[in-house]
């Protein structure tokens, strides 16, 4: 046994990396003549302070905890989806076709509509690049992102030229009725008595990114179909021997990657705007790629990944708002975050990694074998 | 997470210390960037302007997101800030929804009418100014070609194209004028490349003078004419500085003091403010950078256009009031 324990691989590096995210952050804020302690106070106050941070917080999370999902799927199979954003886009197309369209008559029966709306527009924009990828050999990150730009510019069309409503300037959708607005986490809350603050953007949808949570590990480590990912991202020879399609499973991993991404768009699309907007998705299909590495692609770990993610979102904002640290900074240190959780990662692990190991030395091994 | 909720513990201490005065006044800028030297800018002045005369301090954000709207909007107001303007269009639907929900809160928006008790809608006649600065660029043009450069294609910025082409005309009825719009969505307000682009194809359609309606393409517009060593039309705020020589005017559309103003007052008095040449909410700007590009019988002209619009014996057609317009087909 040459590796470090479990709990250091899962808690403590990630820990590691994110302290020395948040210590070179503190030198950039410092840098440009601001208090770093204070700037840091601001963020958990302003994200995790009160209730109504609370709201935004989770908010953002429960988008990053479909894109994360998207991407950890997928990761699974060895495929690198980094076309969240896009699929995210056109989740939200379907969610507003689906709104917009049919006169629902409660809230619950659109909201199960939206999400196979979300969910299918999300998995056919998958698809594409699944089938080149599974079909041609084109490669799955050149792809799925060229179609994150596609998806933008017919969004683009489609709200510009097909749903904005007569007479309005701006490229929206229309409001969507009042019986497919879902009940606010505020709503959700006070039936068991819990007070929240009214008039945040965070809804319902996060029950329903925490049921996807608990879907995605029972398909990934308990039915035949997650086996089957796992094996093809394994090693896709060993795949074959053993009888699975690497075709049928690229395009069903990437097509529930593309569904989950999509179902993001409950929340943003249906949960909080109630129209369908330019840019809806706002990074958060990108965001999910950290999320997933950051989670090491276990639903638990992008769920964590995920509040991380929100807090430095809302966090971020309050900084902006209220100290003259400017927006992109906030960018800067969610790019360190990324940075040093997902490409630097071995700068620290190597090390810990050797530190256990010298530690274990110090300590009589019996169960060494003789040739070590 | 057991550090964040040490942190938290910390910081819920903290928060009462650090309380943030109330009642400051708050603006938000729409996408373009407050430092799109035009529109935007012109905001940003007016803000700055009350705060270096009263010492006092103000929010603002920038819009990064079509999708950010409402969140800004909800944060300023849910934070205490009073009053919250905005700059664009844009804002409309989502004020509509978001005043009802902080009555105490006075909302100033710009460029759009929202109906709710608590909001004071900012409007200018921008074709009026527009009328003056088409005026101007027929009698300064020596090809009878002027060119027009929206920034999105959206009816306001049609009115503002549609009083150019009517000024233009009324100064010489053979002007032509060319008109191109930079794009359908919010990103064509802060493209100077495509900017620059048409403005060079429109040169070389004739064109030799080139007004820009277009939030921060237009700095593009502005370069493009001024290397091609021909003249423009700046907008919003006062470019004739931009290019010294080389900007025939601007149409000056008082963002600034609408922002200030705003600002100053003690209580808002609600309902839709229409600024127009007769307030001087809109006009032409000189001074000195223009000075020698403008002649004294081209400003005596203008000068008298707009006071036979004042007194209302020129009737300039507003586009949005149905959509149409005389002296130009979009």
């Amino acid at each position: 046994m040459d590796r470090m324990p479990r709990w250091a691989d899962i808690v403590l590096i990630p820990l590691i990396n994110l302290l020395l995210a948040f210590l070179i952050s503190g030198l950039v804020i410092l840098a440009i003549g601001e208090d770093p302690i204070e700037a840091l106070k601001l963020m958990v106050d302003g994200a995790l302070g009160s209730t109504y941070g609370w709201g935004f917080t989770l908010y953002y999370a429960t988008n990053f905890i479909f894109t994360g999902l998207a991407v950890a799927v997928a990761f699974h199979a060895s495929l690198f989806n980094i076309g969240g954003e896009g699929q995210a886009a056109l989740g939200g197309l379907g969610v507003a076709l689906v709104c917009l369209m049919v006169p629902w008559p409660h809230w619950t029966i659109a909201l199960i509509a939206a999400t196979v709306g979300a969910g299918l527009f999300g998995a056919l924009w998958a698809a594409i690049p699944a089938y080149l990828q599974a079909k041609r050999g084109s490669h799955i990150v050149i792809t799925t992102i060229m179609f994150n730009f596609i998806a933008a510019s017919l969004l683009n069309y489609v709200l510009v030229n097909m749903l904005r409503p007569a007479g309005s300037m701006d490229p929206a959708t229309a409001k969507f009725p009042e019986a497919t607005h879902l009940p606010t986490l505020t709503d959700f809350l006070e039936i068991f008595g819990i007070p929240f603050a009214a008039r945040t953007p965070a809804n319902i949808t996060l029950i329903i990114a925490l049921l996807a949570c608990v879907a995605v590990y029972f398909l990934i480590w308990r039915t035949r179909l997650g086996y089957q990912i796992r094996a093809l991202g394994k090693s896709e020879p060993a795949a074959i021997y053993a009888g699975i399609s690497p075709v049928w499973i690229i395009m069903i991993t990437m097509m529930i990657s593309g569904a989950l991404a999509g179902l993001m768009a409950i929340n943003n699309v249906m949960g909080e705007a109630e129209r369908l907007v330019l840019n809806s998705v706002e990074g958060a299909g990108f965001i999910g790629i950290a999320v997933a590495l950051m989670g090491r692609s276990h639903p638990f770990g992008v769920l964590i990944a995920a509040l991380l993610f929100g807090f430095l979102y809302q966090g971020g904002a309050e900084l902006a708002l209220w100290t003259s640290i400017p927006r992109d900074l906030v960018v800067v240190i969610q790019a360190l975050v990324i940075l040093f959780t997902g490409a630097l990662d071995g700068m620290v692990r190597t090390p810990v990694e050797r530190m256990f190991l010298a530690l274990r030395r110090r300590k009589p091994q019996p169960t060494r074998g003789p040739a070590e | 997470m057991s550090l964040m909720k040490h942190f938290l513990g910390a910081a819920a201490t903290l928060a009462l210390g650090t309380g943030v005065a109330l009642a400051d006044p708050a603006i938000i800028f729409d996408l373009g960037g407050k430092f799109d030297k035009s529109f935007n800018e012109a905001a940003f002045n007016g803000a700055q302007q009350w705060a270096q005369e009263t010492g006092g301090s103000y929010k603002e954000i920038e819009m990064q997101s079509e999708a950010q709207r409402e969140q800004a909007l909800r944060r300023l107001a849910e934070t205490g800030s009073n009053p919250v303007v905005m700059t664009g269009f844009a804002f409309g639907s989502v004020l509509a929804e978001v005043a009802g929900d902080y009555p105490e809160t006075d909302f100033v928006i710009v460029d759009a009418v929202v109906e709710q008790p608590n909001v004071t809608s900012i409007v200018f006649k921008e074709h009026e100014g527009s009328y003056l600065v088409g005026y101007m660029a027929a009698q300064a043009s020596q090809n009878n070609t002027v060119g027009f450069i929206g920034g999105m294609d959206i009816p306001l910025i049609r009115r503002f194209a549609c009083g150019y082409a009517q000024g233009a005309k009324a100064a010489n009825p053979d002007t032509t004028v060319i008109a191109n719009m930079t794009g359908t969505t919010p990103a064509a307000w802060n493209d100077p490349v495509k900017g620059a682009e048409l403005t060079k194809a429109q040169i070389s359609q004739g064109a030799d003078v080139v007004y820009a309606a277009a939030g921060g393409t237009g700095v593009g517009v502005l370069q493009a004419a001024a290397d091609e060593g021909k003249l423009s039309v700046g907008v919003d705020s006062n470019q004739n500085g931009l290019h010294p020589g080389s900007v025939l005017t601007s149409m000056m559309k008082r963002v600034d003091v609408a922002v200030y103003e705003a600002f100053s007052a003690d209580e808002l008095a609600g309902g839709v403010q229409v600024l127009g040449l007769s307030n001087d909410g809109v006009g032409y700007a000189m001074d000195e950078n223009n000075a020698e590009l403008v002649s004294e019988e081209m400003q005596a002209a203008v000068e008298g256009v707009k006071a036979e619009i004042i007194a209302g014996n020129i009737e300039v057609h507003d586009y949005m009031s149905d959509e149409s317009c005389p002296a130009l087909s979009f």
